[in-house]
């Protein structure tokens, strides 16, 4: 069973008139920690140990590794990672032409692609000035921090 | 019909928040999880999980053919939306229509009068409510002859948009060609809806809502909020009531809000948003939204009503069970929203792992959120971890309790915008009460500048 905001408020109401500073509950699914933080202020620590079962047909693929890869970075060439991890947009949005293709040439303030975090849009720079070798990572593929998006040939 | 067993099509802590009246109300909850989320707080809080689908929110959430299928695989009576996501979406509506399933919202065609922005707008006019001056441009000469009537700066809006998102500002008439052509596109792109209209700009303006409740035949205010605490249109502090709106405003804007619903026929919850012109003293109508909003708890504190269970009540198909003399308010109520952003460095998202999460409680104070430690923060989703919510008799005496609130409570392990709101309940222009939708970004500049 868990504790609603109300069990903890009546727990809270038995505390204030009482001379404890401290609770410490533990229960089959849930441990919570109650401390007096002043006059009738308090601090709860709760943690809900329980683990659901999870219905409903084909089991989450979570040893498929979707992510983009990391392979080596060949001699000579310099690979971008996204500034933080996120989904690689290559595009501003979607239908427009990429920022830039192989080929394209750019310096270090160029931006190469977009990185969705939480439904916040980074631009990616390329950080320096060369040519576009090969795109490791898709549009619209998850990219964590230390995945290389792209490689880049410094001129 | 009774909702026996509930689908909740969402995550987050709105998840949380629905499961917790469940729980009271004694109905089975069942969350539908995306990949992300299937051991998060909400999925070990509701009393069943039915995985929905892979982690991006468009093959899970976003996706109304999932949901039912979560629905029917577990055989619930009804799906609450939440918030985002699905929640406005008509197709989802007659999806769940079709399957026999209870949508916890308005009818698709409700839906479908409000979502639309320049339909709603019509609705608002036919409703007797004040509209800001404005009108659909089709193209460039028909733009030119609405910007004639409403004058500069004004604002280009996708009639598709909503939220903040959509809305470009024009200051001169020789940036009226260039800012459409943008504007069009992007609304084809985001919304797939190339349509916009242009709107006069109200240079000092205050957002200021009314919470509905309605049963199809009667409809009822729930009183105001001030949402005017705003980072490009999004939502950062809300209160309730609005501070320092006068009486005659105030009850013009619960009778139009009133008006808009009983002539929508409105069942269910919604929020009508008003924008309240601080240099005029006037008001007119922005749009109406169809679900449960974000800042609903302030609504909750200040009523003593459980908006959920009303929500529920109603999608059961029973009539209001309030009066309009029913409602009461009582005292202030203050909402923070932490999020996992890190507001020195652009407000920049810090999805990662929780290691601990102390809240504070008492009599006054309510916490909304969905994490504890060792919970993760996907990178899929938004960045709200949580809701402090504070009750004071009054503002002043909100404001302080949410001050001493905020230095009990810590989540660690991600940055979040705690500090932010340390820093804006410290500002004298914030306390004084009343700012508009302009202030946030004006506070914002001293105080970055001055952290490292």
């Amino acid at each position: 069973m868990d504790l609603s905001p109300d069990d903890v408020r009546d727990v809270l109401r038995v505390l204030d008139s009482s001379g404890l500073d401290e609770l410490h509950l533990e229960l089959e699914n849930l441990t919570l920690t109650v401390r007096r933080a002043g006059a009738s202020a308090w601090t709860v620590e709760q943690q809900v140990l329980r683990r659901p079962a999870v219905e409903g047909g084909a089991e989450p693929a979570d040893h498929v590794d979707n992510r983009a890869p990391r392979a080596a970075v060949p001699d000579g060439l310099v690979a971008v990672h996204p500034p933080l991890l996120g989904t690689f947009y290559r595009a501003p949005k979607p239908g427009a032409p990429p920022f830039v293709d192989v080929g394209g040439r750019v310096d270090e303030e160029s931006v190469v692609g977009i990185v969705e975090t939480m439904k916040m849009m980074t631009p990616v720079h390329a950080g320096v000035r060369g040519t576009v070798v090969e795109f490791r990572t898709g549009n619209g593929e998850f990219a964590d921090t230390d995945a290389v998006l792209l490689l880049l040939e410094p001129a | 019909m009774r909702i026996r067993r509930l689908l909740i099509a969402n995550r987050g802590e709105i998840a949380a928040r629905v499961i917790r009246t469940c729980a009271r109300l004694g109905i089975e909850s069942v969350l539908a999880a995306s990949d992300a989320d299937l051991d998060a707080l909400p999925a070990r809080l509701a009393d069943r999980v039915v995985r929905l689908g892979p982690a991006p929110a468009s093959e899970s959430y976003l996706d109304p053919a999932a949901v039912v299928r979560a629905a029917k695989v577990v055989a619930a009576d009804a799906v609450h939306p939440g918030y985002g996501f699905l929640s406005e979406n008509p197709a989802l509506a007659r999806a769940c229509r079709n399957s026999k399933i209870v949508f916890v919202g308005p009818a698709p065609e409700t839906l479908e009068a409000v979502g639309d922005k320049l339909r709603a707008r019509s609705h608002a006019l036919a409703a007797g409510l004040p509209v800001v001056p404005g009108g659909e441009a089709a193209d460039l000469a028909g733009a030119r002859a609405v910007a004639a009537e409403v004058g500069y700066p004004l604002l280009v809006k996708a009639v598709g948009g909503g939220g903040g998102r959509g809305m470009k500002l024009v200051r001169s008439p020789d940036e009226l060609p260039h800012t459409l052509d943008l504007a069009v596109s992007e609304a084809a792109a985001a919304f797939g809806d190339p349509r916009v209209y242009l709107e006069r700009f109200v240079a000092s303006g205050r957002h200021v809502e009314v919470q509905v409740l309605g049963d199809g035949d009667r409809a009822v205010a729930l009183g105001d909020r001030d949402c005017s605490v705003q980072r490009r249109y999004q939502k950062l502090f809300e209160e309730a009531p609005a501070p320092l709106l006068s009486e005659r405003i105030r009850a013009e804007m619960a009778t139009a809000a009133t008006a808009l619903a009983t002539h929508l026929r409105y069942g269910g919850l919604g929020t009508v948003e008003l924008l309240h012109d601080r240099e005029r003293d006037t008001f007119h109508f922005l749009e109406m939204n169809a679900r449960i909003q974000v800042e609903h708890p302030v609504t909750e504190m200040v009523t003593g009503i459980d908006l959920v269970a009303e929500q529920l009540a109603v999608a059961e198909g029973l009539p209001l069970r309030l009066r309009q003399e029913d409602i009461v308010l009582s005292g202030h109520a203050v909402e923070c929203r932490i999020n996992a952003e890190d507001w020195a460095h652009d407000f920049r998202p810090a999805p990662g792992r929780i290691e601990r999460v102390v809240l504070p409680a008492g009599d006054g104070i309510r916490v909304d959120h969905h994490v504890q430690g060792g919970s993760v923060v996907p990178p899929y989703y938004d960045s709200l971890l949580a809701k402090l919510i504070v009750h004071g008799a009054d503002r002043a005496d909100a404001l302080a309790r949410a001050r001493a609130a905020l230095d009990l409570l810590r989540i660690e392990g991600v940055t979040t915008t705690v500090p932010m709101h340390q820093a804006l309940l410290a500002d004298p222009e914030f306390a004084a009460g009343g700012v508009d939708t302009a202030f946030f970004e004006r506070f914002l500049q001293p105080c970055v500048s001055g952290v490292s």
